[in-house]
């Protein structure tokens, strides 16, 4: 009865505080997915450049953000983070030290991090793609742009599931990080619950539940989406193995 | 009175932290491994409790931030009252401990996965052909078995070993003076974070690339079968007998 009421969803309970943390969980992962996406496609497409120096700077960027502690990249995003807005405030006669908002410095922290995988990802299905398709459209004139929107990103997107979808979860668990900066995330919530009702045991396993059922929900989600895509990979038995 | 910030103090002050985080590692990296080979075996018997508990176990640690385990085995057991007269309260008791614990118990979920991959990659004539010599079960095991499954898993175990050495800086939020700890102390004495956390992450990097390079050469040792023959050792085979 105790339990029933300490997780419930009534005025004591903690229930709705911690769904709530689930659903902020997921969506600083997605803000987190969705920076990294993009900020990973640049570092793949400079380690995939004939220029040196891109492929250099490519290089140093999944070196540097694989082989640092996220813990590390996050305290550097969220302290630096803060640095700038308190410098930016006292440009306008604000003293006094101004945090980062949380959330922001969060995804950016996991974003970069999830960044440096997603890059590795997105070259290696770029690699996947047919030499000759690219010639195909080169030959029919495509300029470079709608070659990228109509024969190379498409492909890429479908090569990649599987691999964003490690990622995804790399970022889910990463996501814990996020609760030094105070933003209330699963793993927040869940120390603050344990905090006020000396619950440590009961709260963190409710927690640990809460990122189970999380990952597994987007493992199938992945699962699925990857068995959608696969329809248009089948070719029909005549064309195999041109 | 607070001394002024430098950066000599700083490197140093880090430097005397490192062999935390290197003890971290290594107790965590040798725990886990050893679990790591029991979940193994529980995961390829036949029977289905024991292989039960295998999924079960790599399920509930691949699926849930270390962070959280390591919360709930610090905070979480330690509730218990029961557990302060048993010999576990060795461990928990121990800030250190209890995070070597947690990072072992972590990597022994995925390194489970990762040598199962191994030893499922070991070709079946291979232990066929070991069995028609007569050898079984130890010997074949340590002659046939073991060294194809180690190679084959080598490589995505040293990208565990490197997750790893980044893992030991959570000891840091259950109050474990290892490097990313000292850093945050430091960050949070002098406000001058960033440079600080940096200096850390040099530290980090270093030391995992000196563990690709190790993991690289012991690679290279495992796999004499993939490297070109020297020249000279290039003679024309005789045909014996």
């Amino acid at each position: 009865m105790y339990l029933i009421n300490l997780l419930g969803f009534s005025k004591e309970g903690w229930g709705l505080y911690l769904l709530g943390a689930a659903l902020m969980t997921v969506a600083v992962t997605l803000a987190a997915l969705v920076i990294g996406a993009f900020v990973g496609s640049f570092v793949a497409w400079a380690k995939l450049s004939r220029n040196l120096t891109a492929r250099i700077a490519g290089d140093a960027y999944t070196t540097i953000f694989r082989g640092m502690p996220e813990l590390l990249i996050i305290y550097v995003v969220f302290f630096g983070g803060s640095a700038a807005v308190t410098a930016a405030a006292e440009q306008f006669g604000i003293e006094g030290f101004l945090g980062m908002p949380s959330f922001l410095a969060g995804a950016i922290g996991v974003g970069l991090i999830s960044a440096s995988y997603q890059a590795e990802v997105f070259r290696g299905s770029f690699t996947a793609i047919v030499p000759g398709e690219i010639e195909a459209a080169r030959a029919i004139g495509m300029p470079r742009l709608m070659r990228f929107r109509r024969i190379i990103a498409p492909q890429v997107m479908r090569f990649a599931i599987p691999g964003l979808g490690n990622v995804w979860q790399l970022s889910l668990k990463d996501s814990a990080l996020i609760s030094v900066t105070g933003l209330v995330e699963i793993m927040n919530a869940s120390n603050k619950a344990a905090g006020s009702t000396h619950q440590f045991f009961i709260f963190y396993i409710v927690g640990g539940t809460l990122y189970l059922i999380l990952t597994s929900l987007s493992n199938r989600v992945f699962n699925a989406g990857e068995a959608h895509v696969a329809k248009s990979f089948r070719r029909p038995a005549g064309m195999q193995g041109s | 009175m607070i001394s002024s910030f430098s950066w000599t103090d700083t490197f140093f002050q880090l430097l005397a932290a490192l062999p935390n985080t290197l003890l971290l590692f290594i107790l965590s990296i040798s725990i886990g491994c050893i679990m790591a080979l029991g979940i193994v075996w529980m995961r390829m018997s036949r029977n289905r409790l024991l292989s039960g508990f295998a999924r079960g176990y790599i399920f509930v640690f691949r699926g849930t931030p270390l962070l959280i385990q390591m919360f709930l085995l610090f905070y979480g057991l330690g509730q218990f009252r029961f557990l302060h007269d048993t010999p576990a309260w060795w461990v928990l008791s121990s800030r250190f401990a209890t995070a070597v614990l947690a990072l072992a118990l972590c990597t022994a979920g995925y390194s489970a996965e990762i040598f199962r991959g191994g030893l499922l990659a070991v070709p079946s004539r291979e232990i066929e052909a070991g069995r028609a010599i007569g050898m079984s079960g130890f010997l074949l095991l340590r002659r046939i078995v073991a060294p194809i499954a180690l190679r084959q898993a080598l490589p995505a175990y040293s990208t565990e070993i490197v997750l790893m050495v980044k893992s030991t800086s959570l000891a840091s939020l259950v109050a474990v003076a290892e490097i990313t700890g000292v850093a945050a102390k430091i960050a949070h004495t002098y406000y001058s974070s960033i440079g600080v956390f940096l200096l850390a992450g040099a530290f980090y990097l270093v030391i995992n690339f000196i563990i690709i390079r190790i993991v690289g050469l012991l690679e290279y040792r495992l796999s004499p079968h993939l490297r070109l023959m020297p020249a000279r050792a290039q003679t024309p085979r005789t045909i014996v007998g």
